[in-house]
């Protein structure tokens, strides 16, 4: 995937559908075509990796703590609902 | 059909969740507030018509996304976002991964791990709702992309297409700021993200 890499149409295809196959949407013959190529092709395997990465980065940076008020508030309002 | 005196047991652990999603689409605590208790209130009030055994964490989704789009959006639907296709696969990957670099950790991953949450939420919440809406359900909540379908009531191949541009144009907020903290040089970039928070 690289410049300065031979041009290499596997690379291509394995970047294009990079998501695809994260999120699981290939079928079995292409999803086994890219995993193949990520394991061969190290550049595309640190591309793929560092996707996945930034997915988890994502995730775990973008919590927050519910504040106490908020769980007495809907607690009330459902006891309330509930008369 | 579920048991409504349950209700409360079965759907507190989804609060801090919700609370995320709500902070992240109305971008604001007060209304992000109101929406989880309405949420919630409607929940509750619709409980016996939930299947029991099916995904409860899906259906208040649903619930908190159509609340969210029902009430909080009813006065500026935009239609769907287009003319940002332009953006490539592997952004941050390649704008980072020859930057500077230090022993045992890839250069990108160094970056990336030194953005702080503060500056991933903002990120996130700078992107245009139906981008922001898709990315959160599935990169942060974790759904698949036929459960989002569901909960947004769209086809999954328009949730497909708001998922991976939602992805590539985070992946250029996501690098924005990392150029303004200095974590990375870049002399092309024009476009800031406080010139899209001010789009709303």
């Amino acid at each position: 995937m690289q410049d300065n890499k031979p041009h290499r149409n596997e690379c291509e295809e394995a970047i294009h559908k990079i998501y695809h196959f994260m999120d699981g949407l290939l079928d079995e013959e292409k999803r086994s075509k890219i995993a193949k190529h990520l394991d061969d092709c190290r550049p595309c395997g640190k591309a793929f990796d560092f996707e996945q990465e930034i997915r988890k980065v994502i995730a775990d940076k973008c919590k927050d703590k519910v504040p106490d008020t908020l769980r007495e508030k809907i607690a009330d309002a459902i006891k309330h609902d509930h008369k | 059909m579920a048991d409504k005196d349950k209700f409360v047991e079965d759907s507190m652990e989804y609060m801090p969740q919700l609370y995320s999603a709500a902070l992240r689409m109305t971008r604001n605590v007060q209304d992000a507030e109101d929406l989880v208790q309405e949420t919630y209130l409607k929940a509750y009030r619709a409980y016996e018509n939930f299947e029991t055994g099916t995904n409860l964490k899906a259906w208040l989704y649903r619930i908190l996304t159509n609340t969210f789009i029902n009430i909080y959006r009813a006065k500026q639907r935009k239609p769907e976002e287009s003319g940002l296709d332009d953006t490539e696969e592997l952004y941050l990957f390649r704008k980072w991964g020859n930057s500077q670099n230090e022993m045992g950790r890839s250069a990108e991953e160094v970056v990336l791990n030194s953005l702080t949450d503060d500056e991933v939420k903002e990120a996130i919440e700078a992107l245009p709702e139906q981008f922001r809406i898709a990315v959160l359900l599935a990169d942060v909540e974790g759904f698949s992309y036929q459960e989002i379908a569901e909960i947004l009531g769209v086809p999954s191949g328009t949730v497909m297409s708001r998922i991976h541009r939602g992805r590539k144009l985070l992946q250029k907020y996501l690098h924005e700021y990392a150029v303004r903290r200095g974590l990375v040089k870049d002399d092309t970039l024009k476009v800031g993200v406080a010139s899209e928070q001010g789009g709303n």
